[in-house]
């Protein structure tokens, strides 16, 4: 199992290396001048010079590649010019909120989507199998961000059950029930479409898996049809579930972008949102090299609860 | 057409089509429809409810029309969503046909830069490329288009990749033909369609993704407005007046909803599975729909199928696998079920405890008599205390039919705890002591194997072991030897063998091969076209078959040490069910066929211990 850990991890160094290359070559075609942009049209080209040479600019391409790299792998990401403080700090305080909001919305996701789909699947063509898949056809149509609009003026302006916006109240808040109340909206919005969108998948690995030779197998023996379906279909059926929470985390992470901003969360996506239209590159560069890497991690952690669940997997 | 009218049948489906074609056609109609100018502003007319006089959806922040802004902003979002997925398919498809039919190190190189970009969450890519071209509704575009190529590049290597080791292509090369030609002639015409279907699920997501960027303000800047924009600038007046957001939304929502409705309908419409109902969800027990009254008890046997009809319901068709099929078995007695694959001897099997999958398998008459209390008739709960404790399956291929998940002893112990309250400990040794009476050596650590990590002998072993579980009285294997070879084979017939003598255990055994019959079986009953056409005592039937069938099947069987008799191979092939003939089901491949055996049913004759169906047999039977 340790070696199995180590040997994916191993693995993703090439991964993380093309990820800086593609985020590092996308901020290189940026046309016109950074420095300008920095400093805005009314610079002198002499403090135009000075900020390209202090910022590594005048070097060629792959120099600029390596020293921002070994920057970075020293834990330098660089300063952020519209905020004036260190990238990383700014990224890590705010990944903390990020981390809260798509979080929830994994594990809301997942629990909501596979259980979804396995009543769906169980109650194929009766009424809790039509009303979850309208239910869930709605889910993945609807965009994240109009419906976190539509919860806010249902839940908290008509309502009045719970706060428009942001991650703590201003006044008193601060602890946990505060931060509960205030996640409830956003992390839900966030989760709707991974939620149908794992329901569905959900649903069509069960109804594939019931029609293996080995479910048969199972009835034979007597087994009850509640554990066929929850012990031995299921069991078989998360082989081909576990693959796709791993690509909806994906979704939940970077669609948490929008709720963000809807909500007025304090996370990366409103953070690089923002960076974007201040022009501050380094912030986004920072950010998305951030993100990229922490989704490739969990990407192997996935890839380990997989092997854990399947010994035909080597380890 | 039968594609149009299947997508159409799906009501869903029809639907979306529906409301997408008012959408287009709105939208299309933009020119000659009387509509404001949707970026002419009128402060003083500022958020004008809906169904106001001359504004039908009111007015936004700036006193525009919203409606007018409402088909505009839809025109350019579908153009934009339309566009970017016809350069995200064209660049993505191009890539992976590349990939694919160049192969080696091309395609390698390629799909790791695929792999690469698929690392990233998806909007995070986008966002970078917008970063770095700047906000703006053509390079929301290309963001957008540039995030879904690996998409299509994927696909469409995939499908390539088995196209291009195809004869059409080496014919193509060795015509002389260039690698552009090949390409575009060749190739392309046959991934098109999956190009299509995968734009036809990706357009959906493109118009929400650009809608999104715009809500960002990262996409279309104003005065101009597509959805996505619309939606982000009334965000700060949602409270104070939700129309201005409400509008813009549903519309998004109307056109993914639409477009999904569309694609997931197209897709099942090319879905073959699907329309054959294969995709259906077996229940715990077969359906039982009996047309004819159930056939009262006569006595016979341990385990007593009497008139036994199943038939497979796909749409119209119906499938006749078994046609009024009776057989019983004593207690110590072995009756094998003989027959060509698809002659209905494995469903028959399987109808005994209502295994047979259904839908489509529905048992349409007979009774199944155990002990002679009907199993077709029981409730669910008494005949799943006796699947596996009184009659127990041995099935053909182990690895499908044991879980992989599971190891070997937990699904011995599995089947021992679904019937009697056993503690782990006490199952356990019963699950090691099974494995030992079926011979399988370390039993102690192979009960810690998954069913992969051993070999087909010894899963097959595993799986008797299981059917021995409980002790049943009868045991229904299914062709259990088929998957292995010769020696193992004869160890396992040796062991059934042995267990019956010992336990007193019926088996109904269930196979194709003639040799096996011999060493195991007392009687045998030879099923053809889902009708029994001739049963015996095993000598009988070996010595003097009746049926020409089973002389032409017996002939089949190599001869060890038999010389050069040429194998003779029954011509022809066995009737489908669908459509079974009135009178004999083997008469179109019979040598001694003469029209009377087309014309009507012929009955089943002779004892119950001896009987044929052939008004031409090979031999008068006793």
């Amino acid at each position: 199992m340790g070696s199995y850990i180590l040997k994916r991890l191993v693995s993703a160094i090439p991964v993380l290396l093309g990820i800086t290359v593609i985020v590092f070559l996308i901020m290189a075609m940026i046309p016109g001048d950074p420095a300008t942009a920095i400093l805005g049209s009314y610079a002198t080209p002499e403090n135009v010079e000075k900020l390209n040479r202090d910022l590594g600019l005048d070097k060629p391409l792959v120099v600029r590649y390596f020293i921002w790299l070994g920057n970075m792998l020293t834990g330098d990401f660089g300063r952020s010019f519209s905020l004036n403080r260190p990238v990383l700090d700014e990224i890590l305080e705010r990944f903390n909120a990020t981390l809260i909001l798509a979080g929830t919305a994994f594990v809301i996701c997942s629990v909501l989507g596979i259980l979804a789909g396995v009543i769906s699947a169980a109650k194929q063509y009766g009424f809790a199998d039509k009303a979850i898949t309208f239910v869930v056809l709605i889910g993945i149509s609807v965009p994240s961000f109009f419906l976190g609009m539509m919860m806010i003026l249902l839940f908290a302006v008509n309502l009045r059950w719970l706060p428009v916006s942001g991650m703590y109240a201003i006044y008193g808040g601060g602890d946990l029930p505060d931060l509960a109340k205030h996640l409830v909206m956003p992390a839900f919005a966030l989760a709707v479409v991974a939620t149908g969108v794992i329901a569905r998948l959900s649903r069509s690995a069960m109804l594939e898996v019931l029609r293996q030779d080995f479910i048969r197998t199972a009835r034979a023996k007597g087994v009850g049809e509640r554990k066929v379906l929850y012990g031995h279909a299921l069991r078989a059926a998360m082989v081909s579930i576990i693959p796709v929470l791993g690509i909806q985390a994906g979704f939940v992470l970077s669609g948490s972008v929008f709720i963000e901003i809807v909500f007025q969360w304090p996370g990366v996506g409103r953070m690089l949102v923002d960076a974007i239209l201040k022009r501050d590159l380094l912030l986004v560069q920072g950010g998305v090299v951030f993100v990229a890497a922490c989704y490739v991690f969990f990407n192997i952690c996935v890839d380990v609860a997989q092997s854990l669940l399947d010994p035909r997997i080597k380890t | 057409m039968t594609f149009l009218k299947l997508l159409f049948r799906n009501r869903l489906a029809a639907m979306g089509a529906v409301v997408l074609g008012l959408i287009l056609l709105l939208v299309l109609a933009i020119p000659v429809l009387p509509l404001q100018d949707p970026d002419v502003t009128n402060t003083g007319n500022r958020f004008v409810p809906p169904f106001s006089e001359g504004h039908l959806l009111g007015t936004d922040h700036l006193g525009r029309d919203l409606l007018s802004r409402l088909l505009y902003g839809t025109r350019l979002s579908l153009g934009v969503g339309i566009f970017a997925a016809l350069i995200a398919a064209t660049i993505g498809s191009a890539v992976g046909i590349i990939a694919g039919y160049f192969g080696g190190r091309t395609d390698n190189i390629i799909m790791r830069g695929i792999d690469m970009l698929m690392a990233f969450p998806y909007i995070l890519l986008a966002l970078a490329i917008v970063a770095a071209l700047g906000p703006g509704l053509l390079n929301a575009l290309i963001a957008v288009a540039a995030v879904n190529i690996p998409f299509f590049a994927r696909n469409i290597r995939g499908i390539t990749v088995g196209l291009a080791g195809r004869e059409f292509i080496d014919a193509a090369r060795l015509a002389g033909m260039g690698h552009t030609r090949i390409i575009l002639t060749e190739l392309l015409p046959n991934v098109l369609s999956t190009i299509v279907i995968a734009m036809s699920t990706t357009v959906g997501w493109m118009i929400l993704e650009t809608a999104g960027l715009s809500f960002l303000g990262l996409g279309s800047q104003p005065p101009q407005a597509d959805l996505g924009s619309m939606l982000g600038e009334a965000r700060s007046a949602l409270i104070t007046d939700p129309h201005t957001s409400i509008v813009p939304g549903v519309m998004i929502f109307l056109i993914v909803m639409s477009i999904n409705l569309l694609g997931d309908g197209v897709r099942d419409a090319l879905d073959p599975r699907l329309r054959s109902g294969a995709l259906s969800r077996p229940r715990a027990q077969t359906i039982v729909d009996r047309k004819s009254p159930v056939p009262a008890d006569d006595g016979n046997g341990l385990l007593n199928i009497q008139n036994l009809e199943t038939q497979f319901h796909v749409g119209k068709r119906i499938y006749r696998a078994v046609n009024d099929v009776s057989l019983f078995v004593n207690p110590g007695e072995c009756l094998g079920v003989i027959g060509e694959s698809g002659s209905g001897k494995s469903v028959t099997a399987l109808s005994v405890m209502g295994l047979v999958a259904s839908p489509p398998g529905v048992v349409t008459g007979g009774a199944v008599r155990y002990e002679g209390e009907d199993l077709l008739s029981a409730n669910f709960e008494s005949l799943r205390q006796k699947r596996g404790d009184k009659v127990a399956y041995i099935f053909q291929d182990p690895l499908s039919t044991l879980h992989p998940l599971y190891r070997v002893g937990d699904q011995l112990m599995e089947a021992i705890q679904v019937h009697h309250k056993v503690s782990d400990k006490d199952a356990r040794a019963k699950a090691v002591e099974l494995l030992k009476s079926v011979r399988i050596p370390n039993a102690e650590s192979r009960i810690r194997n998954y069913p992969h990590e051993m070999s087909g002998g010894m899963r097959q072993r595993v799986g008797i072991a299981m059917a021995l579980a409980n002790d049943p009285d009868v045991i229904i294997a299914d062709e259990p030897t088929t998957a292995l070879d010769v020696t193992v084979q004869a160890q396992i017939l040796a062991l059934l063998d042995d267990l019956r003598r010992e336990r007193g255990l019926a088996i109904i055994f269930i196979t194709h091969d003639f040799g096996v019959v011999a060493q195991l079986c007392d009687r045998v009953a030879v099923l053809y076209g889902g009708k029994i056409v001739e049963e015996g005592t095993t000598t009988d039937i070996l010595d003097h078959p009746a049926h020409p069938y089973t002389k032409r099947l017996m002939a089949c069987v190599p001869e060890l040490g038999g010389g050069k008799r040429e194998l003779a191979a029954i011509p022809g092939l066995p009737p489908i069910v669908s459509d079974l003939p009135p009178g004999c089901a083997f008469a179109p491949r019979c040598e001694k066929a003469t029209e009377a055996c087309k014309e009507g049913a012929i009955p089943l004759e002779g004892s119950e211990t001896r009987a044929v169906r052939c008004i031409h047999p090979e031999e008068e039977i006793a």
